[in-house]
Order: C-alpha cells, then structure tokens, then sequence
C-alpha cells in the first residue's frame, strides 16, 4: 500500500514543533466520528515507525512536521549532577556507541546496540523508539479493527498470540515494542517534555507509560502539543552495574521474544544492596519483577540465587494459550542477565 | 528572495511564490531554483516552510554528482533513487526496513532507503551501488564477492556489498564476528552468508595489500 500524500513542514526549535498543531500519533490513528480522515498534523524524528504505519494504511497524516533540524537534539552529554542527558534525537547507534554509556549504563547500550539492524540503528531515535506504537500484527493490520484502534475486542487474547504479552494481559495483550525502555526504566530513566507555551516536565519513564487499564488507545502520557527532548539518566551510585539480554527467534534483527534488564548496587562486601530486574517483552509496558528485587537484597549474588531469582520474575504470570513458552525462557534470561550485571556471566 | 528547509542543511530552495501558488515542480522547480522572486508575505518569513504535498524540487548528492529532482514529500529516497534517477541496482523487497535490500550508503553509513523520505537526506552524499566501483575498476568487495561466488540471485547483493564497504571504511582489519554484525541487517533467502563472510574478509585483505 501507498504512503498517503501529505506535507511537509520542519520545525527549527521544539516550541516550535509543540506549537505546530501536532496531535499525538495514537490520536491522529483513531477514527474521527463523521469526519473526514487524514487531517491529522504527527511530528517526525527518524521516521521508522511513522513510515511503516503509513504503508500499512494505519495512519494517513495532512502534515509531517520534522524535527530532525532541532539543533543540538542528539547531544549525549553528562549534567552537572552526573547525571546523562541524551538528546531524544540520539540515535540509537549513538545510544550504543556513546562511552559515557558504555561506562555508567551497560544495560541501555546493550539494548539499544542489539535493536534492529545497523541500517535502521543508524536513523531510529531514541525518543522515537520510546513512542513507537506496539508490533501486535492485529493492531498492524489494517483489517482488525481491535481495541487499541477503537474498535470492540483483544484480537490476540483469543488468536495468534505467541509474540504477545504473559503478564498484565486481560485488556490487550500487546508487548511493550521499545527494548531499550526496559533498560531505561531498570535504569530510573526520566522522560523530559516540552510544550508550547515553555513548560518542562520530566516524569519517570516507568509513570509515563500507560497500561491498557488506564487507557487501551495510548502507550504513553504524552499529550497533544507537547514534545519528548531528552532522556535523563540518574547518576549511578559508586557500585553501580548493569546489563541487559534479549531472546529472539533469529540471532539478529528479530523483535526479542523476552528482553532483560538487570542494574544491581552492591556494598563494599559485595553484597545486593539494591536490585532493579526488568522485563522487557513481557507486558503491554516494560515490567518490573519486584519479587526478585526483593529477594536479591541483602544477598550475595550466585548460580542458585540467580536460578530462584528467574522463577521468582514469573511471579503472577498469565500466559495465553500459545506464549506458555515464554516462562522458562523469561525464568533462564533473568538468571543470565543477573550474573551478567553481577560480573560473573 | 529564497528559501531553504533547514533539514540538515537540505537545499531545497524554492521560491515563496511557486510554493504558495502550489504550482508543481515540474513547471516551477527548476525555475525557481534560478530565478529570485520577492515573497509577497515578507511578515510571514518566520513561519515554518510548508512544501507539498505537491513536487518539491531538491538537489541530492548521488554518487558524486549533483542531481536535481522533483519529488513528493511522500516519496522514499529508494522510490526516488530507482524511478526518476534511475539508479536501479537499489532494490525494493520488505519495503518495512525488514530486510536491507534497499541499502545505500549516506555519508559512508548503511540506511535502509525505502524507510526514510528523500527529504530527509538534506546535504548528506548518497553512494549507491552504482557509484561504489571506479570506471571500469571493481570496489574490492566486489570483485571478491565475484572470486569467492558470494551471490546467487543476487538481489541482497548490492545491500550486502554496500554495508562491506563501509565496514571495511571504518575497520580495515574486520574479523569474521565483525563482518557478521556489519551483514545482520540483511535477508538472503539464497542462503549465501558463509561465501559473503568470506569475500570480506579476502577483501579487507586485498585492501591492505
């Protein structure tokens, strides 16, 4: 199918882009009541998902505005708090390559460096990345009209839902699509957002997204008029360590079937002071297992804990009739991930 | 007076004029690139450019040579690629970025062309793989691909070669891992990986002599 034809604006500063008239992609792909389709204005940053969704049919904007000539956007720099400030316009090559990355936050490296392929590494963004609306093919097809595009049911609930998600999933089952936002939010990752008129707010990444519960036709809080600029990463405390794994089909360029992302804090002896364990592909938002973060403090971390601590993430586990195989997957990926950031895997 | 979309320094100038009057480029394009006209709005100057979503008339850096284009803002840089410019050995297969036929190089880095929009390439310069031999003198990616029969269809080979060339740019001396990284992003249904693994590596050491 052909993209729809559509104009072409940039903007040159993020006020700018705010003040466009831009909705937010899940609106702009809702059905609009007796009106006419493909009036929406949407902001571009790389332009990944925007064009598979337009040749699918699924969204068929009036207007692109870019946002690519927004000077300074891809800076990856580090804040006078020591924390890291990347640019939402970073790409996630950048993400990957970048050594203050590499050095404070393994795991978001390792996610970002295993996303994709080079081609599209190379002009994906990580805001982009964060906003990319879900893979689920029904929500990808343009003949399933389910919830999360305003029509009346979970197409994968009760069909082809082996990719899909085996926690939080009685609403809609999609996973999370952004494998670098499960090492964000392992990572206490903050979202920075402008709007027109200046504002600036800056939630956890974990809080900006949005469970189907909340609300089925949207993945995040971001709202209309308003622009993702930076993600913000906390300064690691002294014995930080993280990483992050994927599970996929195919070795590379896959959507991984379970994503894992672990950042651990230990004291001077070596013990868990303070675990963070994410999943990633698992939920229709990246999932913490709070119950294998509970039992890693205080504790030395090896093998056998490591091997407790991945059945301990399936904790409250619903899997559909065709994903059962993701639970020894997730279990065995969280053991790995664990004494991967403990430095013994 | 002229414009320019400030798209990574993207010179698609166009006059006011031929923009409000949504005159397409195939009539005005060209034209306007030449000649200066005084917009008639002079207050509106800083609001954001709005082309299309008729032809704009851009000039992309391709293999070396400029070359001047009317394109949609809808077109993709591989539709551009292979129908006005008819640089065909840009293939389309997935057209969803899934399988790298479409690569082409910008700025010396592997992209996938069917998912980015020609009005995105701004100033950076396009090798296709038209444009990566010398005259008559093969690339020495591609001549090993032909001593080590690394193709069989061939139509993943020019994104295959594409991406060795670069990899060869920025590391000379790529181990077997290495080149496999550079090559992930490509989908041979011919199954010719081994051979392409090897015709790198022969030809990073053909580079260095």
């Amino acid at each position: 199918m052909a993209m729809n034809r559509f104009e072409w604006a940039s903007a040159r500063t993020a006020a700018e882009g705010a003040a466009s008239g831009a909705t937010t992609v899940a609106d702009a792909m809702l059905p609009v009541p007796g009106g006419p389709p493909g009036q929406a204005v949407v902001l571009k940053a790389g332009g990944i998902d925007l064009l598979d969704l337009m040749k699918e049919g699924l969204l068929a904007p009036r207007r692109l505005v870019d946002l690519r000539a927004i000077a300074g956007l891809d800076a990856i720099a580090q804040e006078s708090d020591g924390g890291l400030r990347i640019g939402a316009l970073a790409s996630l090559q950048q993400v990957a390559e970048h050594p203050l990355i590499a050095d404070r936050a393994r795991a978001l490296a390792e996610a970002a460096g295993g996303s994709a392929s080079p081609q599209i590494r190379h002009v994906a963004t990580i805001g982009g990345n964060l906003l990319q609306r879900p893979r689920c093919w029904y929500f990808r097809s343009i003949a399933h009209r389910c919830l999360r595009k305003g029509g009346g049911k979970c197409f994968a609930v009760h069909g082809e839902n082996q990719y899909h998600a085996i926690f939080a999933n009685e609403v809609c089952a999609v996973v999370h699509p952004s494998t670098a936002a499960t090492a964000l939010v392992a990572l206490g990752a903050r979202i920075e957002i402008v709007n027109a008129g200046g504002d600036v707010r800056r939630p956890l990444l974990d809080e900006f997204f949005v469970a189907p519960e909340t609300d089925v036709q949207r993945e995040n809080d971001l709202k209309e008029g308003e622009v993702v600029t930076a993600v913000l990463l906390p300064a690691p405390a002294a014995a930080t360590t993280s990483a992050h794994m994927r599970q996929s089909d195919k070795q590379a360029f896959d959507w991984p079937i379970a994503d894992v992302a672990v950042v651990l804090e230990r004291d001077a002896d070596g013990r868990c002071s303070k675990a963070s364990v994410v999943l990633g592909a698992a939920a229709p938002v990246p999932r913490r297992a709070r119950a294998t973060e509970e039992m890693l403090v205080g504790e030395m971390i090896d093998e056998k804990l490591a091997r407790e601590a991945g059945h301990a993430a399936l904790e409250a586990s619903t899997p559909l009739a065709r994903n059962h195989y993701k639970q020894p997957i997730f279990a065995a990926l969280v053991a790995r991930v664990l004494l991967r950031a403990a430095g013994q895997g | 007076m002229r414009f320019s979309v400030g798209v990574h320094g993207l010179r698609a100038r166009m006059s006011r004029r031929s923009f409000l009057k949504g005159t397409s480029a195939a009539t005005a394009g060209l034209a306007a690139l030449e000649t200066a006209l005084t917009p008639a709005g002079a207050a509106a100057a800083d609001d954001p450019q709005v082309f299309g979503p008729e032809p704009v008339s851009i000039t992309l850096r391709v293999n070396g040579a400029a070359r001047t284009v009317a394109v949609e803002p809808c077109a993709t840089l591989a539709e551009v690629l292979r129908g006005p410019l008819n640089l065909t050995g840009t293939k389309i297969a997935c057209n969803r970025g899934s399988c790298s036929a479409c690569t082409v190089l910008l700025d010396g880095v592997p992209v996938a062309s069917c998912s980015m929009l020609a009005l995105d390439v701004g100033e950076r310069a396009i090798t296709t793989i038209e444009g990566l031999a010398n005259g008559d003198v093969l690339h020495p990616v591609q001549a090993a691909f032909i001593e080590h029969d690394a193709l069989q269809c061939g139509f993943c080979t020019p994104g295959m070669v594409l991406s060795s060339a670069a990899l060869l740019e920025r590391n000379p001396q790529p181990t077997a891992e290495d080149v496999k990284a550079a090559i992930s992003g490509h989908v041979c249904r011919c199954g010719t990986y081994p051979h392409v693994v090897d015709a790198v590596l022969a030809a990073a050491q053909a580079r260095r002599g």
